[in-house]
């Protein structure tokens, strides 16, 4: 006789779906809201004085929002860009020669700003910039965006390192075969094949970046504000609706990104 | 000076791993492959076929001999200055570019002249008969497809010698034959080396001027099909290509006492003691009890296999032998199972193997 076991089913358990929807409406009610009031057109960011675009007309024409977004944009790009090169190679040479000793400890190396508390690292490159900034008289966004390329590396190393593993290595013994010598192989075949991690991996650093908060106020410079360090700005003072459209247009973009990303990380060959 | 090989492997050892948990997969393996010839290495699974052919592409170093490519020693050469190509099991065509690049890619990589290159995919697509898929990626072709490609990629850039490892393994019976066919026909018009690895022993014998068995890591027996076929080495390679009878037996005078009392006559060479003797199972008649020279023998079973019946035998000592007989129109000569009837070894078929 085969005795048929009640499964175990977490989803069975009483008050599963109300907590799930409970979850699910903390998660967003402050976003929906926060969109919603974006298009307010009454001055206070509680009270609905009609649909309006009155607000994201109000931060485009805002000169210091505008070079908030202008660094936001120059800094994510700059440091997507640096961080995919360098987790890029750091992916090559941690999945394309074998095992190697010590393969771990580059690999925590590598994902460090993963682990090490966010403010640790803000404080370290603060006193390590602040020093610099002394013997160089330099002060320009290089700093901000040398931070960035640093704690993007392990975002964009995950996606790149996933695809060198799920890659079939007879491709570039074949391109050995016919001739091709070992910068042609990566040319040709690695890399192409590698496309669709790598410009994940530059998507979600790209996204990183322009989010980040904490490192960004520790390392600025005067006048050196981004969109998120703006807004953190504007908070402490007066609060008017213009920061849920600022908001509003990040999510936007983040979103936006996201699915790109998600979808390049689905795609198969 | 006598003749330069195409290709020439010289006491090749190839050791995979250290210690305990080393593998010979090539075991001082020596052999000569001429120009123009269609040559096969043939073997049960992880006998190191593919090792050689690695070895001879370039992708592995041997551990220790030397590979010669027309006289030349290449071991130490890097796969993309070697003169070979390989047609892989997997096919490893490159999913991001159309068939023509794929075929292309090798000419390319050698820097030829756009026009040349373009003539010569060209001509390819027309010898494995691919000109209306030319644009077309790898992945939105059929499994035959793609190994028609595999190989014009792999014939393009001329090599001198052509590795194809077991490139047909990954297709159906029908397809299988055709391809066949196809290779042996690009190999005549293009007159280039073959060597080819399979673990089908009739395609082998179809296919090759000569074949090389192996067996964990060790050529048993280099020679044409015939040579392999009618006079194997050894009792393994016998046992490898095609079926055998193994009767053992000893010597006396110029014939074969078998352990059935049975007197069995057969090319000696010498050989005293007790031998093997190794018999086809077409090369056995079926003769009347009291026919000269027959062994007694009792029908068993038989299995019909459309153009021919295979016949189990016992002789009076309960040995088994198998007798393949072609089959008659409407079931005449059909031997019913218990009948008594007498078995005749057709001299030049005896194959003497030693104990
Ligand atoms: N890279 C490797 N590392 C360790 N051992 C290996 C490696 N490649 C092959 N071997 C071992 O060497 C032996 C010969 O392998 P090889 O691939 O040459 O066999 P094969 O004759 O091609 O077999 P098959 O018909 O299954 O393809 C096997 O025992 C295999 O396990
Ligand atoms: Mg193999």
């Amino acid at each position: 006789m085969t005795e048929r076991r009640k499964r175990f089913a977490i989803e069975t358990l009483p008050g599963f779906t109300a907590i799930a929807i409970a979850a699910f409406v903390m998660l967003y009610l402050p976003i929906v809201t926060l969109v919603a009031y974006s298009f307010n057109g009454g001055s206070s960011v509680a009270v609905w004085g009609g649909f309006s675009l009155h607000w994201y007309e109000v931060a485009s024409q805002n000169a210091a929002v505008q070079g908030a977004a202008a660094r936001s944009f120059i800094i994510a790009a700059s440091a997507a860009a640096i961080a995919t090169t360098a987790a890029t190679m750091a992916a090559l040479g941690t999945t394309r020669r074998g095992k190697f000793t010590g393969q771990t400890f580059i690999y925590l190396m590598i994902n460090q700003p993963l682990m090490v508390p966010e403010i640790v690292t803000a404080v370290a490159l603060l006193i390590f910039f602040a020093s610099i900034k002394v013997a160089t008289g330099y002060s320009g966004l290089g700093y901000l965006i040398l931070a960035h390329s640093a704690f993007c590396i392990p975002f964009a190393y995950l996606p790149i390192r996933a695809r060198l593993e799920g890659m079939d290595g007879a491709m570039e013994i074949a391109a050995a075969d016919l001739y091709a010598n070992p910068w042609q192989v990566f040319r040709r075949v690695t890399l192409p094949l590698l496309m669709p991690g790598v410009a994940a991996g530059a998507m979600l650093a790209f996204v990183i970046s322009l989010d980040d908060v904490v490192i960004t106020e520790f390392v600025k410079s005067a006048g050196q504000d981004t969109l998120p360090t703006y807004m953190l700005g504007q908070l402490r003072r007066a609060v008017t609706p213009e920061v849920n459209a600022i908001s509003t247009a990040l999510l936007g973009m983040t979103v936006i990104l996201l699915t790109a990303f998600f979808l390049l990380s689905k795609k198969r060959d | 000076m006598g003749e330069t090989f195409a290709v020439e492997a010289r006491d090749a050892v190839k050791v995979y791993g250290t210690g305990v948990n080393a593998i010979t997969a090539l075991d001082h393996v020596s052999v000569t492959v001429s120009r123009g010839e269609f040559f096969t290495l043939l073997g049960p699974s992880g006998c190191g076929k593919t090792t050689l052919l690695r070895c001879i592409a370039g992708f592995e170093t041997p551990t220790s001999g030397a590979i010669l490519l027309s006289g030349q020693d290449i071991t130490e050469e890097p796969p993309y200055r070697r003169p070979v190509n390989t047609v892989f099991q997997s096919y490893a065509l490159f999913p991001h570019l159309t068939v023509a690049r794929n075929i292309g890619f090798g000419l390319e990589m050698m820097g030829k002249p756009k026009a040349e290159i373009a003539e010569t995919v060209a001509r390819m697509l027309a010898l494995v008969r691919l000109e209306e898929f030319a644009a077309r990626l790898p992945q939105q072709l059929s499994g035959g497809q793609q190994q028609r490609v595999a190989l014009a990629r792999a014939l393009a850039p001329k090599p001198q010698v052509l590795l194809l490892d077991e490139p047909l393994s990954a297709l159906d019976l029908k397809l299988r034959k055709e391809m066949q066919g196809e290779l042996k026909r690009l190999q005549l018009e293009t007159g280039i080396t073959f060597v080819f690895v399979t673990h089908d022993q009739e395609e082998a014998l179809t296919m090759s001027d000569r074949i090389g068995v192996m067996r964990a890591g060790k050529l048993q027996q280099v020679g044409t099909p015939r040579d392999i076929y009618d006079r194997p080495a050894n009792r393994y390679v016998a046992d490898f290509i095609g079926e055998t009878n193994f009767l053992t037996g000893v010597v006396e005078g110029g014939a074969v006492r078998l352990g059935s009392g049975d007197l069995v006559r057969a090319a000696l060479g010498g050989q005293t003691g007790t031998v093997t003797l190794a018999v086809r199972p077409e090369q056995i008649r079926v003769v009347a009890t009291n026919a000269p020279g027959a062994i007694p023998a009792r029908i068993t079973g038989k299995v019909y296999f459309g153009t021919d019946t295979h016949y189990h035998f016992a002789l009076v000592d309960g040995t088994e032998v198998v007798a393949r007989l072609q089959s008659r129109a409407q079931g005449e000569d059909d031997l019913p199972k218990g009948v008594e009837v007498g078995l005749q070894f057709e001299d030049s078929s005896v194959q003497v193997l030693g104990p």
